[in-house]
């Protein structure tokens, strides 16, 4: 149900059964246009590489009562030496009126390439983490968090 | 906003080469210039955009803050101390302020 870019007329009318059937979150999801907005966006973060999947962890609730305060926790498996650290995680909300959330930029010095915020989240999405080591790889996860009540402008 | 005050929470001691952890809390309205006052107007931005993190003077970390970021952020990262030191943390505010917490500690071998 994720790439609905190339959806068949079938697909649609899966999807809105699905919709009738499964519950309200399906209603309030991104539209494509800020899905493709999050992507342009990480593009240019990431000087257009191309992320491969895994290595980065993002933990959220998987549902948020209240988008407006919403922990998450992000981190990678990395020595955090000199020679081999996370440089940099994005985050980015693909359904929030701006996808940028936030950037932290790691040293060794941290010892451990993870750290926590709070976050808002304006309606159901996903919420991308990308990380950026120092070989120049980029890794990147998603995960999905069902909004209750949305937590941007109101 | 003359009341923006950060609260910090960093272990006084440590041994030398320990990760710990810092966690940090500052009271803002982390205002995101999408919402309207009772007029229509809209209200202005006004975020903390920066968050940088200091031990001895030598950067450790620096955040990037959008409007995404909840009202009074709460942020927290990991730090290996190799040896006893000052930390120091400021947080940006999109009016050109900065807000500053320190904390010392003390490594044992």
């Amino acid at each position: 149900m994720k790439e609905r870019s190339a959806a068949s007329r079938r697909q649609v009318i899966k999807g809105a059964s699905a919709l009738a059937l499964g519950g309200v979150w399906l209603a309030g999801r991104p539209a494509e246009a800020d899905v493709a907005k999050a992507q342009k966006l990480l593009g240019e973060l990431i000087g257009g590489k191309t992320p491969q999947e895994g290595k980065v962890r993002l933990e959220m609730p998987q549902i948020a009562e209240n988008g407006q305060t919403v922990p998450l926790t992000a981190a990678v498996d990395s020595p955090m030496t000199p020679n081999d650290y996370c440089k940099a995680i994005h985050i980015l909300a693909e359904g929030n009126p701006e996808a940028a959330v936030c950037t932290f930029k790691f040293s060794p010095a941290n010892g451990r390439a993870e750290f926590s915020t709070r976050m808002r989240l304006a309606q159901t999405q996903n919420v991308w983490a990308v990380a950026e080591m120092s070989d120049g790889s980029v890794w990147m996860t998603k995960t999905e968090v069902k909004v209750t009540i949305g937590g941007c402008g109101g | 906003m003359t009341d923006v005050k950060p609260r910090i929470k960093v272990p006084k001691t440590a041994k030398k080469g320990e990760i710990v952890e810092i966690k940090t809390l500052v009271s803002h309205v982390m205002e995101t210039g999408q919402r309207k006052d009772a007029e229509g107007k809209t209200i202005p931005r006004k975020i903390i955009n920066r968050f940088t993190c200091e031990y001895n003077g030598k950067p450790v970390c620096e955040m990037i803050l959008h409007p995404a970021i909840s009202a009074n952020p709460y942020i927290s990262l990991f730090l290996k101390v190799e040896e006893s030191g000052t930390l120091t943390m400021a947080w940006h505010d999109d009016d050109g302020s900065v807000y500053k917490a320190e904390s010392k500690i003390d490594v044992t071998a």
